[in-house]
């Protein structure tokens, strides 16, 4: 029996070769492929490099303990270079012609509506591991990231706090595009129903990769001087990141004056920067590299052991941050759940999903929410510190579950929380 | 006995010898609460002035940490005991950071500042006394009247009364307030303006300040305060537009030889940005592996290696492409296209898909605080003169070098040029060659301003051209007017409209411009052989 397979497999081979076929084809039946779809060049590439390397390593420790359902994961990595119409394009690639089981992909909101039409249309799965505005909720999608309630406004809340600095004015700043417009939406309307006055709210948003930043930190300066005190919530994206720290360490911004809490800065994005003038600045996630709990041990070590054996750059000083969480939460959720499911099957994957957990490495155990497709999280804040880490001055009790759509958000206390159609 | 021992402490009080602390004033330090670790630092500062410095300090640092129960200091690899300031022998195996928040940060650097008004340093008291004036309030008086009883520096005392002035705005006599609103109104500070503002103002129907003496001073105080601040903030307008003209232009200087003055279209200038700003990234490596101790100087090595590389690109580029393309600008535009796609995608294989990281040296980081609400980064200082030298070197090549005068032989009429002798193909390569060595200079300016990866020129091609062409082709000095006059109109909408509508705004004026303009700012008079 074993024989005559192996007969078969060897003269399929032979064949598929002498068509002109790349052998491998024929063993596909053997492994499960797995899509990524994050940009590995262009503005995103500073955040989402980091998730392909979490993806891989991930799909390689579950590999190295004998794969799922006794196949072995194949990861199949594309690039669509922060180019949002070639995420839709890769998507379809992916889901098409490699006929992967899942896709982890996606870091801009404008990416993921991008592809959004393709797995609906080709009913396919995508894990989604970033922080966003919510306003969605689809049956293809697992949502890993943090909704508003997850992160934007216990960061706002705290800013108001007495520990916070209790700001009385805001400025909301964002690159220009459907997440921090969002974002900056529901913050408005919290903030309103908090008492806080619209002129005591400024709005700005930046095009994607913009660098100079000089005018806007000199508008925050004069907003946060004509009285009350000023804090500064940043939704800005991608590389631009970089330059905005740098000015505002330059023009001495210091954070006991104006504290700046950011939604999209990590670790990660700390890198490429000298954090020595902005100790203090906060940022508000899931997920910090500095929780101490042995799972995040665990995740560390290896992420720093796998950054090693990949040579990445600056291997010596890798580090991990909440997306890279989140998605490593994912993978290792999607496999359990196909091991419940006893199949890649997309719709039996998807019943199988709500309410698995996993021992996370922010030192809980997280549950998939039985019905919405978002992860329970905890909430922490933290502050930056000289070395680029961060050191948490608050955080939730416990997990919490998340609100896709955002009660601050008019008529949206009509929507049902569970995807249509299911 | 103790006494003794506290005397002899006191006699070498600037040596290391301090009296220890009772560990009960410190355990409070790594409550978990804001509050206690608040009172805790005022208690301390309280009780042993001397001796809590270097504690403050270590807890401002992230440096105090908690050995099982007792606080200590983490010094490098040695642990001091925070009480005593003695090493521990044997080290503590584990200890935990003592965590701060923004709030005790604060309270913090108040405390901080109020010990150090009495250092020896004049430095150490100036930036204390300049910390103190954001914080002063009426808890503070008697630490500045013990201050000024005893400081002698003009400055310093400058800023201490200052402090003081807005620490009695509070007191309950008038001639007191009276007298602090009125040195206040030499303050250039909009925290110190704000402070003033309530005292105009009516509450109901009373005013908040009851003596009319006092609102008047307010009033006029707060004039003069706000002119400084107009002043400052035009002055920093200014400034800003001045930057990013300095940047348009040192990425268009390139650009205004091989289009302006040689007529290529080349649409690999972008890329030729790109490798002046990866020397800069390359030098950086080179010289933390090798000479970490000049680290700082890394980026005077990026200028002539920056130059060198990106001229040998575009020699080499002219000699195998654009030579034989002189005079085709259509095929030439394709070309240097394919070379710009070509160049990113060796960038890529090289150095990777990702931005490196590329640091300011600590020269460049900070800037001058001019007025309390206009400071000026010195990044930004150095390119603008940066810019400026660049210039010059170019105008002095082009208008007093043999070869200078070649290429602007070559270019008014470029077949006369060959009958006199100059040798019209190889100083086309030369002047190629120039061109592209400016944008890589511009290039090793840009890395310390921008983000550095492969894509990066592609940010600076359409505005390279914008400036060129809203220049007037064929001259530097357009360039230079239509680089600032650009920054400084962007810098200015950018002010009143956001950063998304200004670019709009301003590429719309740029095709309005060149519609009714279309040789440019400045036009080129003479004799043309073309024309």
């Amino acid at each position: 029996m074993l024989r005559r397979n192996f007969m078969k497999t060897l003269s399929a081979a032979a064949i598929t070769t002498a068509f002109g076929l790349s052998p491998i084809s024929a063993l596909a039946a053997e492994t499960i492929k797995v899509g990524v779809l994050h940009s590995l060049s262009g503005t995103m590439a500073i955040s989402e490099t980091a998730l392909k390397e979490t993806v891989l390593m991930a799909i390689d420790e579950i590999n190295s303990k004998g794969g799922v359902l006794g196949k072995k994961l194949e990861p199949v990595v594309v690039d669509p270079a922060s180019n949002w119409p070639l995420f839709a394009e890769k998507a379809r690639q992916l889901l098409s012609k490699d006929k992967v089981a899942v896709t982890f992909g996606c870091w801009t909101s404008v990416s993921r509506k991008s592809v959004l039409p393709v797995y609906k249309e080709l009913n396919g799965l995508l894990f989604y591991p970033v922080q966003y505005e919510g306003e969605e909720l689809e049956r293809n999608v697992f949502y890993t990231g943090a909704a508003p309630n997850q992160q934007a406004i216990p960061a706002v809340e705290y800013l108001m706090s007495k520990d916070g600095g209790e700001a009385k004015r805001f400025v909301l700043l964002g690159t220009d595009y459907v997440y921090p417009r969002t974002t900056n939406k529901i913050l408005r309307a919290f903030l309103k129903s908090k008492g806080v006055a619209d002129a005591d709210i400024m709005e700005e948003y930046t095009p994607f990769g913009h660098s100079d930043y000089q005018t806007i930190i000199a508008k925050i300066k004069k907003f946060s001087s004509e009285g009350k005190k000023t804090a500064v919530v940043s939704t800005i994206n991608g590389d631009s990141n970089v330059p905005f720290y740098k000015e505002l360490g330059n023009a001495g911004l210091k954070a006991t004056e104006v504290p700046v809490v950011a939604f999209s800065v990590g670790e990660e994005e700390l890198r490429g920067v000298d954090t020595k003038p902005l100790v203090g600045h906060l940022a508000s996630w899931n997920y910090f590299m500095s929780l101490k709990n042995a799972d995040n041990d665990k995740f560390t070590k290896l992420y720093r052991a796998w950054a090693v054996k990949q040579k990445l750059p600056n291997a010596d000083k890798a580090v991990t941050n909440d997306p890279m969480e989140a998605t490593y939460i994912g993978v290792h959720m999607w496999k359990q759940a196909v091991e419940k499911a006893k199949s890649t099957d997309v719709d039996k994957v998807i019943a199988a999903m709500g309410g698995q957990t996993f021992k996370a490495p922010s030192g809980f155990t997280i549950k998939m929410d039985e019905k919405n497709h978002h992860l329970h999280k905890p909430v922490f804040i933290g502050e930056i510190k000289a070395d680029g880490q961060f050191n948490v001055v608050w955080k939730t009790p416990g997990p919490i579950k998340a609100q896709p759509w955002s009660p601050y958000i008019p008529g949206n206390d009509k929507k049902k929380d569970e995807p249509e159609g299911k | 006995m103790r006494t003794t021992g506290l005397l002899f402490c006191g006699w070498l009080l600037s040596t290391a010898c301090l009296a220890a602390i009772d560990p009960t004033l410190l355990k409070p330090l790594a409550s978990e609460d804001s509050e206690s670790k608040i009172a805790a630092i005022a208690a301390l500062a309280q009780a042993a002035p001397d001796e809590a410095l270097p504690v403050l300090k270590a807890l401002a640092d992230d440096s105090l940490a908690l050995a099982g129960e007792r606080v200590v200091i983490v010094d490098g690899a040695r642990v001091l005991d925070a009480a005593s300031h003695t090493e521990i022998k044997p080290t503590p195996a584990a200890t935990e950071t003592i965590g701060i928040n923004n709030r005790v940060r604060r309270e913090l650097s108040g405390a901080l500042a109020a010990l150090r008004l009495f250092s020896t340093e004049r430095a150490v008291r100036w930036q204390a006394a300049q910390e103190l004036t954001l914080s002063a309030d009426a808890k503070m008086l008697p630490l500045l009247d013990k201050a000024l009883a005893v400081e002698t520096d003009p400055e310093i005392r400058k800023r201490l009364q200052l402090a003081h002035a807005q620490a009695s705005l509070g007191s309950t006599e008038a001639g007191v307030r009276l007298a602090a609103v009125r040195v206040l109104g030499e303050s250039s500070d909009p925290n110190v303006r704000q402070m003033l503002l309530p005292l105009t103002e009516k509450r109901g129907d009373a005013w908040i300040e009851p003596d009319s003496a006092v609102r008047a001073a307010a009033r006029t105080s707060i004039r003069s305060i706000e002119q400084r601040l107009a002043w400052a903030d035009n002055l920093g307008r200014a400034f800003t537009g001045l930057s990013l003209g300095s940047i348009l232009l040192l990425a268009a200087l390139g650009l205004a030889i091989t289009y302006g003055v040689m007529g290529v279209i080349n649409m690999a200038h972008g890329e030729l940005l790109m490798v002046g700003a990866y020397s800069a990234w390359v030098m950086q490596g080179v010289f933390r592996a090798y000479l970490p101790g000049a680290i700082d100087w890394y980026l005077l090595a990026a200028l002539p290696v920056g130059f060198l590389s990106a001229a040998l690109v575009g020699i080499l580029m002219e000699r195998i492409v654009i030579r034989h393309l002189y005079g085709r600008p259509l095929e030439t535009l394709l070309a240097t296209w394919g070379i710009s796609l070509f160049l990113m995608q060796v960038a890529r294989t090289l150095f990777g898909a990702q931005n490196v990281e590329v640091a300011n040296p600590v020269w460049m980081a900070g800037g001058i605080e001019v007025l309390p609400n206009l400071m000026l980064p010195w990044n930004r200082i150095i390119i603008v003169g940066f810019s400026i030298a660049v210039l010059a070197v170019m105008w002095g090549i082009l208008n007093l070098s043999r070869l200078g005068m070649f290429v602007r032989a070559v270019t008014q009429n470029r077949a006369m040029a060959g009958c006199v002798g100059v040798p019209t193909g190889r100083v086309d390569t030369l002047a190629f060659g120039l061109g592209a060595g400016i944008a890589g200079l511009g290039g090793v300016a840009l890395s310390q301003i921008a983000n550095v990866g492969p894509d990066m020129g592609q940010g600076y091609i359409v505005d390279s051209f914008m400036v060129v062409v809203l220049g007037g082709v064929g001259q530097l000095a357009g360039a230079v007017w239509a680089a600032l006059g650009l920054g400084v109109f962007t810098k200015f909408l950018e002010g009143w409209t956001g950063a998304v509508v200004a670019k709009i705004v301003v590429l719309v004026f740029i095709i309005i411009f060149i519609q009714k303009r279309p040789q440019g700012l400045f036009a080129l008079k003479g004799r043309f052989v073309e024309s």
